[in-house]
């Protein structure tokens, strides 16, 4: 296959990868998508939470054709302790307005599913193959390594995720991440018969519920936990930042285990099967980190591009993934006709992205990860709840204050300033 | 549950002639306890001051690679294509 060229050559077959492929090859480009797994999602995974709206005008019929799991019509989001767990549900129907709603999906079901559309659409898919290295030539990114082989293209693709070596390689990643920019996910996948996911869960069949914990799942670090419902099994998980983990005394194993003990978790995966354990880096440096976005013959899309908004207890990847994807895309079919693949000319992905959901999203939660490093809301937020409603709901016969007082008091126990302090950052944050 | 147990239950293709992660036994205690806390598959394990490392059962997250390289982490590649963890679901 030597000297073979491509118009463009994508490392990565997972959403990123696999969106990018679809667009070119409708475009009628010759595109090849190289993945290292022996299929597309193999070595992926996450929380569980896909925004459809990024499908949009990609796949219009996505909510009819793609295998989801289920559609998201619970939010909830918990502040628990060690020994109490405060929970708010929102249902809506407007959760389930058409190109708004959003869905759990399971990564080796879905990635498989999307890189077949990719296919279907002309692009050349190849899996079990690892890049190994990039071909650069007087500055330009002109091909890749792969085994034995060498193949050229135009332009190529870094989809590759956020643990892209690729990029450094590419010049892309100009200074080492270091383990404030990424956190630990780590995640068990427990098979339970569909029914009882829906009487557990309060849901309606076909739907699902998206959980967020704060507090005791992380250990009162940097993190959250997760529960996402699947058609037939749960995925149940955490999130925390890894540079926690320096001066940690639990282990990631240690905090799965006590979540999945508290009084308030142990019920819904009662009676299940554990059927996967997984684990997966999470880049979330957020908009003041991003690497450079585009090189000469060479852009990067979706992780590997550290397009992820970690706002809060919750990761928002996948929906960037392809929206990143899209704006690359349109960026290469442009300066195809142009037949110009220099980084002027690829610098229209970055303008593309600008003023496309991805980057408006990512600066608007610009500020999260600083805010997040308080570790006021990881550990005395579900303390200050917990006593609220202690407060309110325990009663001995003894003389009972107002609701209101009893917020008060708690508050004010905690610090009236910070609380104040806190809860204007987080909403300005946003 | 213990890790190990939980690997189990994974599919997972062995590569018996390649380590894709080399690790440096004579590293500082203190970074090596922080890769025990952190490897979610707990493949990084230290008893009595001797550290053992096993590539069977690596989900390739990176993590360790983030952490210490150059300290605990002496190589960190990805497995070949193909090999190493497989997920069903993910
Ligand atoms: C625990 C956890 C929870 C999350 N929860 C959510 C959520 O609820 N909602 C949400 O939107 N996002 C969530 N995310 C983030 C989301 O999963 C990612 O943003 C998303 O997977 C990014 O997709 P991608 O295609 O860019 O990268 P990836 O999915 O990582 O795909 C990269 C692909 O490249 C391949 N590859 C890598 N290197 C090479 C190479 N050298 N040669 C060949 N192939 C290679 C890999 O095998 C992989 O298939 C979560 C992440 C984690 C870890
Ligand atoms: S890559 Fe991840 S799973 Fe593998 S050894 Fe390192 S931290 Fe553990």
């Amino acid at each position: 296959m030597s000297e073979e060229k491509f118009d463009v050559i994508i490392v990565g077959g997972g959403i990123a990868g696999s969106v990018t492929a679809l667009l070119l090859a409708r475009a009628g480009l010759e595109v090849v998508m190289i993945e290292r797994g022996n299929y597309s999602g193999a070595k992926n995974m996450t929380g569980g939470r896909l925004y459809s709206h990024c499908f949009n005008g990609i796949i219009p019929d996505f909510a009819e054709i793609a295998p989801i799991e289920r559609k998201v019509m619970h939010e909830r989001v918990s502040m628990m302790t060690e020994t109490s767990n405060f929970t708010f549900d929102y249902t809506s129907d407007r959760l389930a307005q058409p190109g708004k709603e959003s869905y759990i999906v399971l990564r080796g079901i879905f990635d498989r599913w999307l890189a077949e559309q990719a296919e279907k659409a002309g692009a050349m898919a190849v899996n079990g193959i690892l890049v190994e290295n990039l071909i650069i030539r007087d500055g330009k990114v002109c091909g890749v390594i792969a085994g034995e082989e060498q193949m050229f293209a135009d332009t190529v693709v870094l989809a590759d995720g956020a643990n892209s070596q690729l990029t450094t390689k590419a010049g892309l990643q100009r200074k080492p991440v270091t383990p404030h920019q990424i956190a630990i996910g780590a995640k068990e996948l427990f098979e339970l018969d569909e029914k009882k996911i829906e009487g557990r869960f309060n849901l309606a069949p076909g739907e699902g519920s998206a959980w967020l914990f704060a507090g005791w799942p992380s250990g009162g670090m940097t993190g959250g936990g997760f529960i996402y419902t699947n058609k037939a099994s749960v995925s149940l998980g955490i999130v925390v930042t890894a540079a926690e983990f320096i001066n940690a005394r639990k282990s990631v194993n240690e905090l799965l285990e006590q979540f999945k003990a508290h009084s308030a978790v142990k019920p819904l995966i009662e009676g299940s099967k554990l059927i996967e354990y997984s684990g997966h880096m999470v880049a979330e440096g957020g908009y003041g980190m991003l690497p450079r976005l585009y090189s000469d013959g060479v852009v990067a899309v979706g992780d590997a591009a550290h397009l992820v908004i970690n706002a809060g207890y919750t990761v928002r990847g996948m929906d960037l993934a392809v929206g990143s994807a899209a704006a690359a895309a349109a960026a290469i079919i442009s300066a195809k006709s142009r037949g110009d693949f220099s980084e002027k000319s690829l610098s229209m992905y970055k303008r593309l992205l600008d003023d496309s959901f991805v980057m408006r999203d990512m600066r608007r939660f610009r500020k999260y990860p600083r805010f997040m490093e308080n570790r006021r809301i990881f550990n005395e937020y579900p303390e200050m709840a917990d006593e609220i409603f202690a407060g309110v709901f325990v009663t001995d016969g003894a003389p009972q204050a107002s609701m209101f007082s009893k917020i008060f008091k708690t508050a004010k126990k905690n610090g009236l300033r910070n609380l104040a302090k806190d809860c204007i950052k987080g909403v300005s944050t946003l | 549950m213990t890790e190990e147990e939980k690997l189990g239950v994974n599919k997972f293709h062995v590569d018996e002639n390649f380590s894709h992660i080399e690790i440096n036994k004579e590293a500082c205690p203190e970074d090596i306890m922080t890769l025990v806390r952190a490897c979610p598959a707990g493949l990084y394990k230290y008893n009595d001051g001797t550290l053992t490392h096993d590539c069977a059962g690596c989900f390739e997250c990176g993590v360790c690679r983030i952490l210490s390289a150059g300290k605990v982490v002496s190589r960190w590649e990805f497995p070949k294509g193909g090999k190493g963890i497989e997920y069903r679901f993910g």
